[in-house]
């Protein structure tokens, strides 16, 4: 056996990664041409779900309130362009870079802690986030929401309009380079360290690892994925409301990943799907009973696949082929 | 110069003495074994030396520098290796993967998060090549969870064997393992580098005998005596406490 094909195959892209990004770059655009707000709504939560299964999947960091990140990459892309910056790429740079900067501060107190002290700090985080967001009204435009965001031609040439076109195009070019760098992250010798720390951190200590330093690198990293996805919602709906960084949106992201699968990538993509649509269909005639369902799933889900539907799915595959 | 060395090393926690001024020392290429009854604090003294644990008084030297304010990473980049008693590997990466981490963090790579693994292919040789001397070649791309038992205990040399240690500390690393495959974890005791100093624990007295150079006893976290194998076997002292009465003659 040679040891280094083994691991190239393991990073391998497969025929079935192609077929999937090329039917989601075609098929909203052709059969659901009425959908492309949700269709690009998708590709935001997807990208922001890769950012918690990049913590959570990968290195085994647990956070219920991941969405601030995605707040203040939304607030900062918002009070951007409200106050006359409206060029969509810069404001998603700069999101980055901000989240980037408070994710590495916060990064010092979440690499200290684990399990319930984790789960408090990440939820106290979120929650102090949400009402400075609440308080700061002349930036923010309170709870009412930051209103005035006035989103730029893409690249000068395609405006924004309300069947989102541009919307979903932009969306999904951006979840598309980003999801490639987590791919990259993930299959570099970073990425197999968070693994190993994820796995059993004692045996990194004793194998030489700075922990810290590598959780609080992914911490960072995660943190402008999850910027990023915010930024992109705030430009894309031209609006910015409090709930961006609030408990339910940490929540909600984090069921996705679990049905979903986590530490696989494709696990946060098809979670944040599956979830997405299902809501949007569900919803319009049963909106009271939404969270029976999710609950409902969600309990299944990890008593029956506890590597989510996509480890269910690369079970079944197989099983079939050895059949 | 001693490759490893203790200087009055003293741990409590709360009442419960576990260090009383431990003093060893370790030429290079040592042969060294520790025993002594259970919860004599064999376990503790390797967690004292590898800085899992601070000492309340005393120091620890290796290769002649104090590094007894260091933290736990820093002491192996300095060269100092270690197993645990209990199997603490991981459960879902593969011997393949687990070895190559460990070189990737020893040569310093483990940071590069934009190239990919596949890329480093003198740590992946390395580490399949580790794990074909240790005789896991066959199971390096199982899931370690699935490795048998002896494996995994071989897996755990194996995993300290790959950060290239100057001093390595073996907690019972035959400990569990049954007959069938013990074989093959002595050979691999037997066979480790020489210019490696081998601090180990161990209740398998024919691998003691056969494989230390010298021993110490340690009761109640103190040392009773230390010296090479046929002195420590007659010692009347040790038959009482450490071997047991049924040896009364
Ligand atoms: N973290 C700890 N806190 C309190 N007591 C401990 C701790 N670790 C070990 N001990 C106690 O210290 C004593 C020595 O343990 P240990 O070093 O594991 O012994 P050995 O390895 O020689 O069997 C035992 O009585 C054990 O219960
Ligand atoms: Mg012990």
């Amino acid at each position: 056996m040679d040891p280094k094909s083994w691991i190239r195959a393991k990073a391998r892209i497969s025929p079935y990664e192609a077929i999937f990004w090329i039917a989601a770059a075609v098929i909203p655009f052709v059969f659901f041409e009425n959908y492309l707000s949700l269709a690009a709504s998708v590709a935001v939560t997807a990208l922001f779900c890769i950012s918690l299964d990049m913590i959570l999947g990968y290195a085994g960091i647990i956070s219920l309130g991941h969405a601030a990140f995605f707040g203040i990459g939304a607030y900062t892309a918002g009070i951007l362009s409200a106050r006359g910056w409206g060029e969509p790429i810069s404001g998603l740079l700069l999101a980055a870079a901000v989240t980037a900067a408070v994710g590495y501060i916060v990064s010092f107190m979440i690499v200290r802690v684990q399990h319930l002290a984790l789960l408090m700090i990440t939820l106290g985080l979120s929650f102090l986030l949400a009402e400075l967001a609440i308080s700061f009204d002349q930036f923010t435009g309170g709870s009412d929401g930051l209103q005035g965001i006035d989103t730029w031609k893409l690249l000068g040439i395609w405006k924004f309009s309300l069947w989102g076109h541009t919307a979903y195009a932009y969306a999904l070019a951006t979840l598309f380079v980003l999801f490639l760098l987590a791919r990259r992250i993930v299959h570099s010798p970073f990425g197999l360290t968070l693994e190993a720390i994820r796995e059993n951190p004692v045996r990194t200590t004793a194998l030489g690892a700075p922990n810290h330093a590598h959780l609080r690198k992914i911490f960072t990293i995660a943190a402008a994925f999850a910027g990023v996805a915010g930024a992109l919602l705030a430009q894309i709906s031209e609006t910015v409301s409090p709930e961006a960084l609030g408990f339910q949106r940490s929540a909600e992201i984090a069921v996705m990943l679990i049905l979903g699968g986590t530490g696989r990538l494709y696990g946060a993509i098809l979670g944040a799907i599956i979830f997405m649509i299902a809501r949007d269909q569900i919803s319009g005639f049963y909106l009271q009973y939404w969270y029976f369902w999710i609950g409902l799933i969600l309990i299944l889900v990890v008593l029956f696949l506890p590597r989510g539907i996509l480890g269910g799915l690369e079970r079944l595959a197989r099983l079939g082929r050895r059949a | 110069m001693n490759s490893l060395e203790t200087r009055n090393l003293n741990k409590a926690f709360g009442k419960l003495v576990v260090a009383d001024n431990v003093s060893l020392a370790l030429p290079q290429g040592a042969r060294h074994a520790l025993i002594g009854p259970n919860g004599a604090g064999k376990t503790t003294l390797i967690n004292l030396i590898t800085g899992a644990l601070r000492p309340d008084t005393g120091s620890v030297q290796l290769n002649g520098e104090d590094i007894t304010s260091l933290l736990p990473d820093a002491r192996v980049k300095r060269g100092l290796g270690r197993t645990f008693q209990i199997n603490t590997l991981f459960p879902q990466l593969t011997p393949l993967e687990s070895a190559t981490m460990a070189i990737c963090e020893r040569d310093a790579l483990s940071g590069h998060w934009l190239s990919p693994l596949a890329k480093h292919g003198a740590a992946i040789d390395e580490a399949y090549d580790l794990l074909g001397r240790v005789g896991l070649a066959d199971a390096a791309t199982k899931p370690t969870r699935d490795l048998a038992y002896g494996q995994q205990r071989l897996l755990e040399i194996a995993l300290a064997l790959a950060s290239s240690p100057k001093v390595l500390l073996l907690d019972e690393p035959a400990a569990g393992v049954p007959k069938s495959e013990s074989a093959a974890l002595f050979e691999v005791i037997a066979g480790l580098p020489e210019d490696i100093s081998v601090l180990f624990i161990e209740h398998d007295m024919n691998l003691v005998f056969s494989f230390a150079t010298s021993i110490t006893v340690l009761v109640q976290g103190a040392i009773l005596t230390e010296g090479p194998p046929d002195q420590i076997a007659h010692d009347p002292q040790v038959r009482e406490i450490y071997l047991g009465g049924a040896h009364h003659g």
